[in-house]
């Protein structure tokens, strides 16, 4: 039943996805490519929860190299997407690189 | 926090994260969309560390602190240009965590078989989108050949790798233990398997590899979710899987190629195409300013040639004069003119061009016949008409920007290779081109000081 339950919100999510994504305009495909790429790094919450439950050791280290590389996805990830995004500035807006 | 309350925060969670992507579907807003999404992935962090099973906390914060520094770094320094390289890179490292994540799983007990195969899943999503990614970036990056590479008996190998894969996991299925070699085994051929889905992709297909991994790197977070029973995991990750579908999707149309021909077949039989012969029409900066100041309409289309002669920002400063003579300005941009999907956009956006000049491939046909100067700026198979007439020419029926139906066109192009005969783009020779010779950024620099004076 659980995995039941599972594979229903995945059918779910990936249409829903579908339709937002197909909704973003080619201008920022890059932005939306290395956001989704940050959003890939909710990894991290896996991470976190997998190694808890053992007291293996190698099972710790496995776990907090996830959080780590998750984690570089995660907050390089938004923060690149960032940066990128506030480029895109409307014309009104825009005088500052005019020549007289 | 009991566990009930821990799902229910993921639900706010996701819900944070489909407004979020909503929000990114304008550049008005996309700002704040990221934002929402950040903060989404801020609540599921935060809310997870209440979970009484967790790693202990000096490795949670040690491993959060070395991540976020090395994120954070690396999203300052990068170059806008080098944007899909990096994009390789984080999704190579979210490849290798999810593996990690599946691997670390192995190690909870009273995992049922359904869970076994979920971790397995996850295990070899995670590690071909490393090394794949891994293999990505060195080509991108040009620390090894970026060229294609095809051998005889790659597709048997790839069977081959692919049976080894499956009989391993059933061997594991039927014994899980966290030190069994099948398990090594696995995540050996994993490896391996991803080097040899991209070593066969290269040169102007790399797009298509990025978006794909993209979707790969979604995908091993979403069966990292199932093995783990976690459903903002998959919530998330298979957002991430459809993202990355999609793009690849529209890379493969706009290069006229199936996803199958782009993986398995290299670069495909390369035909010979029609030679075409002409004189070609060369002017100078001054001519150049003459027409350019008595258009009413201007489309430039540029190309990654403009990003690589580092000429955008002079490029800008000409469109701006030309809106100040009283012209029209728009940046056609087709969907493969940059390294990766939309690169071009941000590109032009970093050189301060205004979002609601940049037009797609599809919005400028119809009425590129009303442009009197189309400026061809480093690009050359995305406005070659030869991609519509010559069925012989190895880019036949890919779609391309109709440069030669407006009136007139300029090319900027270094020099004619090979003189006035062999060239295989028959823009070059068209009644309305004339060609701009030199340097990119030189050639427009010229104009613009035309301009001023």
């Amino acid at each position: 039943m659980d995995a039941v339950f599972l594979a229903l919100i995945l059918m779910l999510s990936i249409f829903l996805g579908f339709e937002l994504i197909s909704k973003v305009p080619a201008t920022l495909h890059t932005p939306l490519m290395s956001g989704a790429n940050a959003i890939s790094g909710i990894t991290i919450v896996g991470a976190l929860i997998s190694a808890g439950s053992g007291t293996d050791m190698l099972a710790t280290i496995l776990g907090a190299a996830a959080v780590m590389f998750a984690t570089i996805n995660v907050v390089g990830g938004y923060m690149v997407t960032n940066r990128m995004l506030s480029m895109f500035k409307k014309k009104d807006v825009d005088q500052s690189g005019g020549k007289s | 926090m009991s566990l009930e309350i821990i799902n229910l925060w993921y639900v706010v969670s996701a819900a944070l994260f489909i407004f979020g992507l909503k929000q990114l579907g304008s550049p008005a807003t996309a700002v704040k969309g990221n934002k929402i999404s950040s903060l989404a992935m801020l609540i599921a962090v935060v809310v997870t560390l209440f979970n009484k099973n967790i790693l202990p906390w000096e490795w949670i914060i040690g491993a959060i602190l070395v991540g976020s520094l090395v994120g954070a770094i690396t999203a300052q320094k990068v170059e806008m240009t080098s944007m899909p390289e990096m994009v390789a890179l984080f999704n190579g490292s979210g490849g290798i965590a999810s593996l990690m994540v599946g691997w670390a799983a192995l190690y909870n007990v009273g995992n049922t078989t359904f869970t076994d195969i979920t971790i397995l899943l996850s295990i070899l999503i995670g590690g071909m989108t490393f090394s794949g990614s891994i293999l990505a970036w060195g080509k991108l990056s040009e620390v090894i050949n970026s060229a294609a590479v095809v051998f005889g008996a790659q597709r048997f190998v790839n069977a081959l790798i692919l049976v080894a894969i499956v009989v391993c996991s059933v061997m594991f299925c039927l014994e899980p233990a966290v030190d069994s070699p099948y398990l090594y085994a696995v995540i050996a051929l994993a490896l391996i398997f991803g080097v040899m889905a991209v070593l066969p992709i290269g040169g102007a297909d790399m797009p298509v590899v990025i978006s794909l991994l993209n979707s790969y790197s979604g995908l091993a977070a979403c069966a990292a979710g199932f093995a783990i029973n976690n459903n903002i995991l998959i919530v998330a990750g298979s957002m991430v899987g459809a993202a990355g579908i999609i793009l690849t999707n529209i890379m493969c149309k706009a290069m006229n190629r199936s996803l199958g021909h782009v993986l398995f077949s290299g670069f495909g039989a390369v035909k010979e195409a029609t030679k075409v012969e002409g004189e070609v029409k060369p002017i100078n900066s001054e001519d150049a300013f003459l027409i350019l100041e008595a258009a009413q309409s201007v489309t430039f289309v540029p190309g990654y040639g403009m990003a690589v002669a580092q000429a955008q920002h002079v490029v800008r400063e000409l469109g701006e004069l030309l809106e100040k003579n009283g012209a029209e300005v728009t940046y056609a941009i087709h969907p493969v003119a940059g390294r990766m999907p939309g690169h071009m956009n941000v590109l032009l956006a970093e050189a301060n061009v205004p979002y609601d000049q940049l037009v797609e491939m599809d919005d400028i046909n119809p009425r590129i016949d009303k442009v009197d100067v189309a400026v061809v700026i480093g690009a050359n198979d995305v406005v070659n008409p030869a991609a519509r007439n010559d069925e012989n020419s190895p880019i036949y029926g890919m779609p391309i920007i109709n440069v030669d139906y407006a009136q007139t066109v300029f090319v900027l192009k270094r020099s004619m290779a090979s003189g006035f005969s062999g060239v295989d783009n028959p823009l070059f020779f068209g009644d309305n081109t004339r060609m701009l010779f030199g340097d990119a950024k030189q050639s427009i620099a010229a104009v613009v000081a035309e301009f001023k004076t």
